[in-house]
């Protein structure tokens, strides 16, 4: 098989991110909440301040590296959470059909016809700004094109031979729905899932922009980027690094998605065989 | 033989729900198994024989039920069984291998998994006990280095070997009854004559009945003592397995025998025109009137086209539905 770029660029990237928010503590300079100091306040990029500092003094560069943690338990908490209850109501949808397939439909157009930002909007509404309703309001609304997936593998698998080999060898439908027909679906889901990681970061730095994200001072690029806003002109190195990160990440999380897909279509993966 | 059958049918009718009408898509079935023994079902694609199976284990889905009749399992009425108490018999006490063995056998799992998960399933073994019995079940099945073969996946098994896997996995919990759907239509001939013989050989061991569905006259008067043949839904004739090459009584198996490519006839040799049964299945929308072969039979006469024919037990044993048979 032979590695394609965009797959090694893409888990670069994102390793290279995770990494960041895992050694923040040994990479960043400073404490990116407690060490202001209104002295350095807004200073330009230097050797000293490798991204500047914002009005308070703060280092931005410490504060990228922090930031990345909370955007990618974000991005990846809030995904996992889209992707269990994708694959629970697509999977049980298109296994069983009938009346529980009408009703998961139902609510996946619902899901689809209403702008996930929206909905999560209305969530955290709700129940107040803050890392966990975060997690909750982005987890509950990104789901739909999971399950739209999962149902559809789950609609041709179950016609497959081996799936009805298995009811007749009395396996339960929990069983069969585990063991047959989740790990032939998992390929696809796996790459819906990294490009959904990718737009909750985004969705994270959007409702944290808007003030309904990450509480201050607690540093999320969205938040930085927010926070930015005033002093785009005056100090665009505010938001400068922090929509390079952003951009960095959900570009890495794209192209390993690609790179995912090339490699787990089961066209390719005969080939590979 | 003495004792009670393995399994008995009576009267089973399988309804067919077109949406505004119930059609009959078998009716009138009834054979019974003994323990142990060989039992062949033969017919043509859509006579019925299929589901005819898969009411016996209880997987007939919409639009095809249960109509009517007895299913009898051990002596248990099993047809209006509770959907877990029918799932507790598949697999464990009946099995079932199909034609496609290509397809049967999940391609993400490796093999060994497969047929453990049966043991951990119907016997409750832990997964450890289970994986050691899936290496001795795969050597029952006579395939080579089997300690090293657990850890492969379907895909990099040949077909005969995948349905040697597929024979581990249907006998794993040594069931009472196998059935064995057009087993070896997907295998080549020489793979064929092995599959057949190791299925025979391993439930002739173990005591376990052979229902073995196919369209394959001689391969079923191979394996099996008894043939019952179906046509458009009803079984037209049950035989003794050399009886019905010997002295076929319904036209219809008569017409089935004859077009039988023998080696050194005529035929065979491109002489003469292979015999053929004239006209076409009926739809099962639209089966005619009395004995539905009336339409190809040569013999058929008023009665044919009007009355049911009822079964007719013969002197030489079996029995036979025709108003005119032999």
């Amino acid at each position: 098989m032979k590695l394609r770029a965009n797959l090694i660029i893409g888990g670069a990237l994102f390793a290279l991110a995770i990494l960041v928010g895992v050694l923040a503590p040994w990479l960043a300079h400073t404490d990116p909440v407690m060490d202001a100091n209104l002295l350095n306040a807004e200073e330009p990029p230097s050797w000293t301040w490798w991204f500047g500092t914002d009005d308070q003094g703060r280092d931005i560069y410490s504060r990228v590296v922090y930031g990345a943690r909370i955007s990618l338990t974000v991005g990846i908490v809030s995904q996992l959470i889209n992707s269990v209850i994708g694959v629970a109501l697509g999977l049980s949808a298109g296994y069983w059909g009938g009346w529980w397939d009408d009703v998961v439909n139902a609510l996946t157009n619902v899901m689809l016809a209403i702008p996930s930002l929206i909905f999560a909007l209305a969530i955290m509404a709700v129940l107040g700004p803050g890392l966990t309703s975060l997690l909750i309001a982005l987890g509950l609304t990104n789901w739909s094109f999971t399950c739209r997936i999962a149902r559809a593998s789950a609609l041709s698998l179950r016609s497959q031979g081996y799936v009805q080999a298995a009811t007749v060898l009395g396996y339960g439908d929990l069983r069969i729905m585990i063991t047959q027909l989740l790990p032939n679906m998992l390929g696809p889901i796996v790459v819906i899932g990294t490009l959904g990681m990718g737009s909750a970061v985004l969705s994270e730095a959007a409702l944290s922009f808007l003030g309904l994200g990450v509480r201050p001072p607690f540093p999320s690029w969205g938040s930085m980027l927010s926070d930015a806003r005033d002093q785009i002109t005056t100090a665009p190195w505010l938001s400068v690094f922090p929509g390079l990160a952003i951009f960095l990440t959900v570009l890495g999380l794209n192209l390993l998605g690609d790179g995912l897909r090339d490699i787990l279509d089961p066209q390719s993966r005969s080939r590979r065989t | 033989m003495t004792g009670a059958p393995l399994i008995e049918v009576e009267d089973l009718r399988i309804d067919l729900d077109d949406g505004s009408r119930r059609v009959a898509a078998a009716e009138g079935i009834s054979f019974r198994i003994d323990r142990g023994e060989t039992f062949g079902l033969v017919g043509e694609s859509g006579c019925g024989k299929s589901i005819t199976a898969l009411a016996l284990i209880g997987l007939l889905r919409q639009p095809l039920s249960i109509g009517s009749g007895v299913i009898r399992f051990d002596g248990r009425e099993i047809q209006h069984l509770s959907a877990t108490a029918q799932r507790n018999l598949r697999g464990n006490r009946i099995a079932m291998i199909f034609q496609e063995p290509m397809t049967a056998l999940n391609p993400v799992s490796p093999v060994g998994r497969q047929i453990a998960e049966m043991f951990v399933l119907h016997k409750g073994k832990s997964w450890r006990e289970a994986n050691q019995l899936a290496v001795e079940a795969l050597a029952s099945v006579r395939v080579p280095a089997p300690e090293r073969r657990v850890k492969d996946y379907p895909h990099q098994l040949s077909g005969g070997m995948r349905q040697r896997v597929m024979i581990a996995i249907a006998l794993a919990c040594g069931p009472d009854l196998l059935i064995a759907d057009e087993p070896t239509t997907a295998l080549d001939v020489t793979v064929q004559a092995e599959i057949i013989e190791l299925m025979r050989n391993l439930c002739a061991e173990r005591g376990t009945a052979i229902l073995m569905i196919s369209h394959d006259l001689g391969l079923v008067a191979n394996v099996c003592r008894r043939v019952a043949v179906m046509y458009a839904g009803r079984i037209v004739e049950e035989r003794g397995s050399a009886d019905i090459f010997r002295a076929p009584s319904h036209p219809y198996t008569q017409g089935l025998v004859d077009s039988l490519p023998r080696l050194g006839s005529r035929a065979a040799l491109g002489r003469n025109r292979l015999k053929e049964i004239a006209g076409v299945v009926p739809a099962i929308t639209n089966f005619p009137d009395g004995c539905r072969f009336n339409p190809r039979c040569a013999n058929a006469t008023d009665i044919c086209r009007s009355v049911v024919p009822t079964a007719d037990f013969l002197e030489a044993g079996g029995l036979v539905r025709c108003h005119h048979h032999a």
